[in-house]
């Protein structure tokens, strides 16, 4: 498996040169759109004129991923706003479509589906931002954690228990990077990392999917610090993580979720001060308040993001949970004026 | 930001930075380095195996190499099992783990349970490119750097030219095929035992330093480690010298830019603070020079080495009260319970207390030897404490040898008196000799002298020494079927030459019966005595050296052997034997008429050698073994054996313990070839074909039928009859394994030593290694490389009761008792180059542990034994082998029915 014998996609030049030019931007949170859309469980199984109806006993409500096949002009509208706040990156609605996180709604024979679309989707709702205005856009196949780790067992009595293996990880995600890339999606973005050997799972299984595409898709690598420890779930410090997820060769590493920008901005310095790739930050629109929602300004997240560009850690900055277009138009413009971060690009990237 | 240094992680991060001088990698997590480990992961006590990681990490080590290679354990289960259990205790999992097996599917396993960056340890060009490149593809996708092995298709590395260049080989695979980044590159060298009295190896350490320079120097980014401990391996036991080996090995390495080592740090003497003398013997044997007082460096080391033993550790812990105990019964205690410990303070307090040196040895410790004669003569001892008790006696002899020597100077004569000399020897054309060295040891433990002249000893040597030394008994051991020729022509050489004393016969072919009627007969002026094993010798030769019991001994063995003839006489001639042509009639008949086996990967030789010590252990048959050490019973039921079983589990606990280091140090280097050719039964015999098409004849296997007259239904079987006949697309496959020359040398070093319980037991793990070679090999070559069982799942404890199609019939057994068959076998397969096996002039294979044989791979095969054959089976096998009448009777003298000569004269009349 010598990926890195492989050809790099051509996303890559391109990708390259916009960042060394200025700071990227990222989209902001698809689930946070869907929430605001008040879908039914009819809406989320397509009944209703929609292009795929879904018929399963198990509830769909909630299934955000499943809208692609569902509800695809709302997703693709979706894309389509983040695009014109100012996103050079949208990510697929494809976070948990996997077989594993699939397996909650019965729903492991439509992951291929799943991903393929919800790539195709991003590409037209790109390609209609593009139309307009000229800029070029790129869609970043999201790769999610699943709802099983590979190295903590769930059983506190049973330390060494696993309810997922790194194989059956592997498998999973192998199955969605294909479908992402059989869809167009330009780069790999595997994210809210809690646990770093599921990641390496993925990181392995675009290995393999590359090497029977015949070529390398740029991979963007996102962990999450949970909380004020400064680790990860499965306990890596930011450092630590770094080099476990070094052998990628990521186009960004960075994070993203679980904190709001001026809880992550310790932890994103200390790995834009050890990683030689770039470094991407979403993080969340604040802390959720007691309703579980996120009220922080759009103005707001955009100055504490702003922090990170003017501090040179950056080369792409977007927003994860809570983070609406209008948030992403306002970090836009607060980067618009800093330097993208310098760092040592990968010498063969 | 990006200098190419060493990143791993465990939850936190580790860089080999250019101020950490030497990464010292725990090595208390290996099973084959830490038997306490071992034992707890074998009992899976991950709780206190947890703890031993845990020690490791609080005492500084900086990665923790965890292996799982234990043949009795599924080393992959445990990796995982372990591993995941790490993952959950953080004062573990903060530091990064090396992956360590010689088994990649345990690497893999590994890799796959570990979130920080690993290293594997390890991988290597030994099979070759392709699996190198799959390998190390793999570890680049799992995240992992490696250390590579200094090891390729032709062997582990040993000169800095081969070093060197695999390792510059193995770099630019690495970075130019792979995209492997060079910093996560760490070569091992190879360590390898110096100061072993050998001189090929004297340069061994500054081959391993120069070859760190040099591929620091050369190949950029790189980093350097190794076993440290195997330099030292000739020191064993004394672990003063091997430390201060160690300390100024490292010096020099890490100034030459070794940066990491699997090291006991607990157990690592400071540079600095070693005696100045012993650095110096050190630094003369490390660096290969010469001592400034002239000498060899080895020498110099060995002579001084003394001098800084310090209290060797014994065994476990024990109950010391017997410390307290007056001096003789301490020393008969030490002698009982094989306890070397504290027997050279023993003896010299004895020789202090005693009015001459001589008679410590006569009086407490003869005492000690006799107690130790009793209790197995009882039964109450058991062969492997015996040797062990007799380590012990040596030992303390050897204390007062130099006070006897100086006595004897100034005195004059008067040596100490031995209960009698007995002459020892394997026959011309056989090498095994574990047996004959065990009766040498208990007879040497009842205080007589023994004479050993060792392996393939002609007979005009062995009478020659004989009279040379006077010796009063004469002892012959012999394993194949040709030494019980060589046995009688002896027998008769000593009536020739008008010799008058006793003949002991021992050794596996050979018996009572063959002793009573081919040997017995032919010297008459003494007795030739059958010695059943080691545990009979004691009470055979003091009976013959008693002037009290030897007549009646020998008439009472005169009259048995009398009876024992005639009785085997009457039972062969009540044996009805069928004529050749009947016994042809009723052939094993197989149906061939829609037969098909898949055809070998490959025909003609090729030569194995990607063997892993590890992974042979897992095969060996442990039954034999025990054989070997007269514990009769199977294994593992011996091992709680109500008499057997506290014995049976001391050896295997020294077994095991001298399996550990034997894999680790790598003792053996085995070799193997196999071959396949397509073939076809022809009569009585196997035609191999030198082509697909079978036009172009190679070579003729020849075989020998059963002539006994059978039941009904029962077939008179050839080996020939397994192998379909022309028409059918049938092969036959042939091999010879050996587990390496080295076993003479080790067992050499062990006796010179004073140990031969080390050196018995070398041989006879030897011996199951190349059993469990060829057992590997089979099931490689059902699986693989023939792969008529492609899907075959035996486990190896499995493989012992044969469940699988084929057998491998050898040469010299009961299948096919014609030894000469082995010159067609092992021209076909170039097999004295392809493996360094050589004959000997009785078709033994020197190394001794090697093993030979056929396959044959129809699934009615079965092995048989052809028994008796007679004259017409003789004559006609003479005429397809062409060879001359006498010549073939000469090769089957153990297994003809009639007696040439008298065939002759019959003939003639």
């Amino acid at each position: 498996m010598h990926s890195f014998m492989l050809p790099p996609a051509d996303t890559f030049d391109a990708l390259t040169r916009a960042a060394r030019e200025r700071i990227l931007i990222l989209d902001g949170a698809m689930g946070t759109m869907i929430q605001t859309l008040g879908l039914d469980e009819d809406a989320f199984r397509g009944h209703g004129g929609h292009s795929c109806a879904i018929h399963s006993d198990h509830p769909q409500q909630g299934n955000n991923d499943l809208l692609i096949l569902t509800q695809p002009q709302a997703v693709e509208d979706i894309h389509y706003a983040f695009a014109m706040a100012g996103a050079d990156i949208v990510e697929t609605n494809t976070f948990s479509s996997t077989i594993i996180a699939q397996a909650d709604y019965a729903m492991e024979d439509r992951v291929h589906a799943l991903n393929a679309e919800g790539a195709r989707i991003a590409r037209r709702a790109m390609d209609r931002a593009t139309a307009q205005d000229g800029k070029p856009r790129w869609v970043a196949g999201a790769v999610g954690p699943t709802n099983r780790t590979a190295s903590m067992s769930p059983d506190v009595n049973d330390p060494g228990y696993r309810a997922v293996t790194f194989d059956d990880l592997r498998r999973a995600y192998g199955q969605q990077v294909r479908g992402l890339i059989d869809g167009g999606a330009d780069l790999i973005l595997i994210e809210t990392i809690f646990d770093t050997l599921n990641a390496k799972a993925a990181i392995f299984a675009c290995f393999e999917a590359f090497a029977e595409h015949g070529k390398r898709l740029p991979i963007m690598i996102s962990g999450t610090i949970t909380d004020a420890s400064g680790r990860t779930l499965s306990g890596q410090t930011p450092t630590a993580f770094w080099h476990s997820v070094r052998h990628a060769r990521p186009f960004t590493v960075g994070l993203n979720c679980a904190l709001g920008a001026d809880a992550m901005r310790p932890h994103l310095a200390e790995l834009a001060g050890v990683a030689d790739s770039l470094i991407c930050a979403y993080p969340n629109a604040g802390l959720p308040n007691a309703f579980g929602q996120y009220d922080e300004a759009p103005e707001q997240t955009a100055a504490k993001v702003e922090v990170f560009a003017r501090e040179g850690l950056v080369n792409i900055v977007g927003g994860c949970c809570g983070t609406t277009p209008d948030h992403i138009a306002e970090i836009a413009q607060a980067v618009a004026g800093h330097a993208p971060r310098k760092a040592g690009v990968l010498a063969d990237v | 930001m990006s200098d190419p240094l060493l990143r791993l992680s465990g939850l936190e991060p580790f860089v080999l930075t250019k101020d950490i001088p030497f990464v010292n990698v725990g090595e208390r997590t290996n099973v084959t380095g830490s038997a306490k480990f071992r034992k707890l992961i074998t009992n899976r006590d991950y709780a206190a195996a947890l703890d031993v990681a845990r020690d490791q990490v609080e005492n500084g080590a900086q990665i923790i190499d965890i292996n799982m290679d234990e043949g009795l354990i599924d080393s992959r289960q445990a990796m995982i099992d372990f591993l995941n259990l790490v993952a959950a205790e953080p004062d573990i999992a903060r530091v990064p783990i090396m992956i360590d097996s010689s088994k990649w599917e345990v690497i893999e396993a590994g890799l796959q349970c570990v979130q920080g960056k690993p290293v594997v340890n390890s991988i290597s060009l030994k099979e070759g490119e392709a699996a190198f490149l799959h390998h190390a593809g793999l570890c680049l996708a799992y995240g992992a750097a490696v250390v590579v092995m200094a090891f390729d298709e032709d062997g582990q590395a040993d000169s800095f030219k081969r070093k060197t260049e695999i390792c510059a080989r193995a770099y630019r695979i690495l970075t130019e095929q792979v995209g492997f980044p060079p910093e996560d590159i760490i070569f091992d060298p190879n360590v390898f035992a110096v100061a072993t009295g050998i001189e090929e190896h004297d340069n061994y350490g500054v081959d391993f330093i120069e070859a760190t320079r040099w591929i620091r120097q050369n190949l950029p980014h790189c980093h350097i480690s190794g076993g440290v401990s195997n330099l030292s391996f000739s020191f064993r036991g004394n672990e003063p010298v091997r430390e201060a080996m160690h300390a100024v090995f490292l010096y020099h390495a890490i100034k030459a830019g070794m940066d990491m080592g699997i090291v006991n740090a607990g157990q690592l003497a400071v540079y600095d603070q070693i005696e100045p003398d012993l650095r110096e013997a050190c630094e003369d044997v490390v660096l290969n020079r010469t001592p400034a007082n002239g000498g060899s460096a080895t020498e110099n080391l060995l002579d001084i080495a003394e001098r800084f033993r310090g209290a060797g550790r014994e065994e476990r812990k024990r109950d010391l009260a017997w410390r307290e105990w007056s001096v003789e019964k301490r020393l008969e205690h030490a002698l009982v319970n094989g306890i070397t410990e504290f027997v050279d303070a023993d003896t010299e307090e004895a020789r202090l207390a005693a009015e001459r040196p001589l008679h410590v040895i006569e009086g407490p410790l003869m005492d000690g030897m006799n107690v130790v004669g009793d209790l197995f003569g009882a039964g109450k001892m058991f062969l492997p404490q015996v040797v062990k008790s007799a380590r012990v006696m040596k030992q303390a002899v050897a204390v007062l040898l130099p006070y006897m020597e100086e006595e004897k100077r100034l005195a004059g004569g008067d040596q100490r008196q031995s209960a009698g000399k007995v002459l020892m020897a394997t026959v011309k054309g056989d090498v095994h000799d574990i047996g004959k060295n065990i009766v040498g040891v208990v007879l040497a433990c009842n205080n007589y002298e023994i004479i050993d002249l060792g392996v393939m000893v002609p007979p005009q040597k062995i009478l020659e020494e004989a009279r040379a030394h006077g010796v009063d008994i004469i002892g012959l051991s012999g394993l194949i079927t040709p030494s019980l020729d060589e046995m009688a022509h002896l027998a008769a050489e000593m009536e020739r030459e008008g010799f008058d004393l006793p003949l002991l016969i021992g050794g596996a072919t050979t018996s009572k019966v063959h002793t009573a009627v081919k040997i017995s007969p032919r010297y008459s002026r003494n007795q030739a005595i059958y010695v059943t094993d080691a545990s009979r010798a004691v009470g055979v030769v003091s009976a013959l050296l008693s002037d009290a019991q030897r007549g009646a001994y020998i008439e009472g063995v005169r009259a048995d052997y009398a009876q024992v003839a005639e009785r085997h006489e009457r039972a062969e001639r009540a044996k009805t034997r069928l004529p050749l042509a009947a016994a042809r009639a009723n052939a094993m008949a197989i149906d061939w008429s829609d037969y098909a086996v898949t055809a070998p990967g490959f025909t003609g030789a090729r030569v194995i050698d990607d063997w892993d010590l590890a992974e042979i252990a897992r095969f060996i048959d442990w039954t034999p073994f025990f054989q070997t050490w007269e514990l009769k019973g199977v294994y593992p039921r011996i091992l709680d054996d109500e008499k057997y079983g506290a014995a049976a589990r001391n050896l295997l606990d020294d077994a095991q313990a001298m399996l550990k280091t034997l894999i680790a140090e790598k003792w053996f280097g085995p070799r193997a070839v196999v071959g396949f050719w397509p073939a076809n039964r022809q009569g009585d015999d196997i035609r191999l074909w030198a082509d697909a098409g079978r036009a172009d004849p190679l070579a003729t296997l020849h075989t020998l039928r059963q002539q006994t007259s059978k039941r009904r239904n029962s077939p008179n079987t050839a080996l020939a009859d397994f192998v379909g006949p022309e028409g059918v697309e049938d092969w036959v496959g042939g091999f010879v394994v050996t587990a390496g020359p080295e076993e003479a040398a080790i067992a050499e070093r062990f006796e010179k030593a004073g140990d031969d319980y080390g050196a018995i037991m070398v041989k006879a793990l030897a011996d199951r290694f190349a059993e469990a070679m060829a057992e590997m090999l089979h099931q490689r070559v059902r699986r693989e490389y023939w792969g008529y069982a492609p899907d075959e799942a035996f486990a190896p404890e499995e493989l012992i009761g044969e469940p699988y199609r084929g057998i491998r019939p050898a040469p010299g057994y009961p299948a096919q008792p014609d030894h000469t068959e082995k010159l067609t076998l092992f021209s076909l397969l170039d097999a004295e180059a392809a493996t360094g096996v050589t004959l000997t002039e009785s078709m033994a294979m020197w190394p001794g542990s090697s093993v030979s044989g056929l396959y044959i791979g129809h699934p009615d095969a079965y092995y048989f034994g052809v028994a008796k054959v007679e004259r017409d089976q003789a004559v006609d096998y003479a005429a397809r082998k062409g060879m001359p009448l006498e010549e073939v009777e000469r090769w089957l003298a153990p297994v003809l029915n009639y007696r040439p000569e008298a065939a002759e004269a019959d003939a003639a009349a």
